[in-house]
């Protein structure tokens, strides 16, 4: 806000090679400074190949058993030819991923955009929301499944229960950021109160927002897991339990490496989001 | 400036109280306070921090509804915001998630109106901001942000603007700056202001008259006229007229204010306090 109509800084950062300064923005990860040049890509790339080429040759040095810990060539074997049969269960565990957290969104979010316009009503539901998020949903699981079944039901409820109140809870935040300059602006141009939320307040909200649907597509993610190991024949949380019981490390670990996979394509693709909607919050 | 006081004033101050309501009492910002401003005319409101200003100006706009009494603009009762009123409220007020093109539609999307393209482009030319238009509020200078904000006041070509301590958040250089343009924007328009402010030398540049507000509750305390010739520059305003003027307003407004222990040290050395005409 200070200072006369010298550059900004903002401009000198840009000078660097052409790089998008709003990358520096939203988040931990994104802090960090942009990837430069080649000798930074190959840094990094030397770096992961000397850990998972030390950790490969360390197992095989000392004949660690593959069923306390494959090596991870046996791993990557395993991923490739055993991927048409994990495929499916990766479609099931989507189907309940996308199912449950757009349920959970939609409602966590109307729920946060109604309850901030009535700061009273906010008080007395304020701690049953604390409760839903607090209590692992994974919890209610068998409870679910015995009500209704082994199928796709319980997993989408329990993924929608563990994702509507992490966005609802981040969302609110993001609603009750009020700006009473910015809504008197609106207001003195005859804004209605439907105009001053979407024009004012659902902008503000965006970034809160945005955090929220990451956290609780994460948390998503890892309820719908969870349900597949309590019970059901399919999904990718039913391969685990079923290659842990088979002692078929590998493949387990195969399983493993395409959920970390997804936990960061949901964590990537905010971050874009983020980048292209939010970037004003610096 | 105004032609004949007979006249119905562009915007009638009648006898404005505030109260406010807090959890430790009723607050009187505002006592009974009674000022016309004329058509084509800047009117400038000093006073010590606290005073109500800011109370009087957002009466002044609809935006805060008065305990007693009646803001008139063209004689008609002011109830709510009107779109013959534009506000410069202090540090811009940008939204920071549109460009400097998409904050200055917004009183048009309000409105459901098309902008009006060919009075924007004259206006951002006027200020110095052509070529900004794809900018982020982030990526502009505070002086460039406040000068956006007064464009989009305009844009809707309002009959009366309202100036909250627009320039409060610069630095004197820009405040300069920021105050010559408001000049040559007036000279241009001739647009009734009302300019909130508390820094008296920027209120004698500017106005017509001189407000001066007693600290809470806010009351009229005096009037100044101030008749100097515009453009008013830098000589003008480096004249004996203009610094007796800003002691006087000086006085009146850290007089009202000065600690007993300091009175009865003036009160000593009276002498020296008699510079005052």
């Amino acid at each position: 806000m200070s200072g006369g109509d010298a550059i900004p800084e903002f401009s000198k950062a840009k000078s660097g090679d052409g790089q998008d300064v709003s990358l520096t923005n939203l988040s931990a990860f994104a802090g960090g400074p942009g990837i430069k040049s080649g000798a930074e890509v190959a840094a990094i790339l030397v770096v992961a190949v000397v850990i998972i080429g030390g950790i490969e040759l360390a197992l095989r040095i000392f004949h660690v058993p593959q069923y306390i810990m494959p090596p991870p060539s046996a791993i990557v074997y395993a991923l490739f030819d055993e991927f048409p049969l994990i495929a499916p269960h990766l479609g099931y565990t989507l189907v309940e991923l996308f199912s449950g957290f757009a349920i959970g969104a939609v409602v966590g979010l109307v729920m946060a955009a109604v309850i901030t316009q009535f700061p009273f009503a906010e008080k007395i539901v304020a701690p049953y929301i604390l409760i839903l998020v607090t209590t692992p949903m994974l919890a209610l699981v068998p409870l679910l499944i015995l009500r209704f079944g082994f199928g796709y039901t319980p997993r989408i409820i329990a993924v929608a229960l563990a994702a509507g109140p992490m966005v609802m809870i981040n969302a609110a935040t993001g609603f009750r950021r009020v700006d009473s300059a910015k809504i008197a602006l609106a207001r003195s141009y005859g804004a209605s109160t439907l105009q001053i939320f979407w024009k004012i307040r659902a902008p503000m909200a965006l970034p809160m927002i945005l955090v929220g649907l990451m956290i609780g597509a994460i948390f998503g993610l890892l309820t719908a897991v969870g349900a597949e190991m309590v019970g059901g024949g399919f999904g990718l949380g039913n391969r685990l339990t079923s290659y842990s019981s088979m002692i078929q490390m590998p493949q387990f670990f195969a399983v493993v490496l395409i959920l970390s996979t997804l936990g960061i394509l949901i964590y990537v693709l905010f971050f874009l989001i983020g980048k292209k909607w939010a970037s004003w919050e610096a | 400036m105004n032609t004949g006081s007979a006249r119905t004033p562009k915007l009638g101050v009648q006898a404005a109280s505030k109260v406010y309501t807090t959890a430790s009492g009723d607050l009187l910002a505002l006592d009974r306070c009674s000022l016309d401003v004329h058509a084509n005319e800047i009117v400038s409101i000093v006073g010590p921090s606290g005073c109500g200003k800011t109370t009087l100006l957002w009466s002044m706009s609809g935006l805060h509804r008065l305990t007693s009494g009646a803001i008139l603009l063209d004689g008609k009762e002011v109830t709510g915001p009107r779109p013959e009123i534009g506000i410069v409220f202090q540090e811009a007020n940008l939204l920071p998630w549109r460009n400097l093109d998409a904050n200055i539609n917004f009183p048009f999307e309000i409105k459901g109106e098309k902008p009006d393209r060919a009075w924007i482009a004259h206006l951002l030319h006027r200020v110095g901001l052509d070529g900004f238009g794809g900018k982020f509020p982030r990526e502009l200078s505070g002086g460039m942000q406040q000068r956006a904000a007064i464009v989009r006041a305009l844009a809707l070509k309002p009959s009366v603007l309202l100036m909250d301590e627009p320039f409060g958040a610069l630095d004197s250089f820009t405040r300069e700056e920021m105050n010559r343009l408001v000049e040559e924007i007036w000279l241009d328009t001739k647009t009734t202001i009302v300019f909130i402010t508390h820094s008296i030398e920027e209120a004698i540049f500017l106005s017509d008259r001189v407000v001066v507000l007693t600290a809470r509750p806010g009351r009229v305390a005096k009037v100044y006229d101030v008749p100097f010739p515009r453009p008013r520059s830098l000589e003008i305003m480096a004249t004996k007229e203009v610094f007796d003027l800003t002691n006087r307003i000086k006085m009146d407004i850290v007089g009202e204010r000065r600690p007993k222990a300091q009175e009865q040290l003036e009160h000593k050395n009276a002498e020296i306090v008699r510079i005052r005409p």
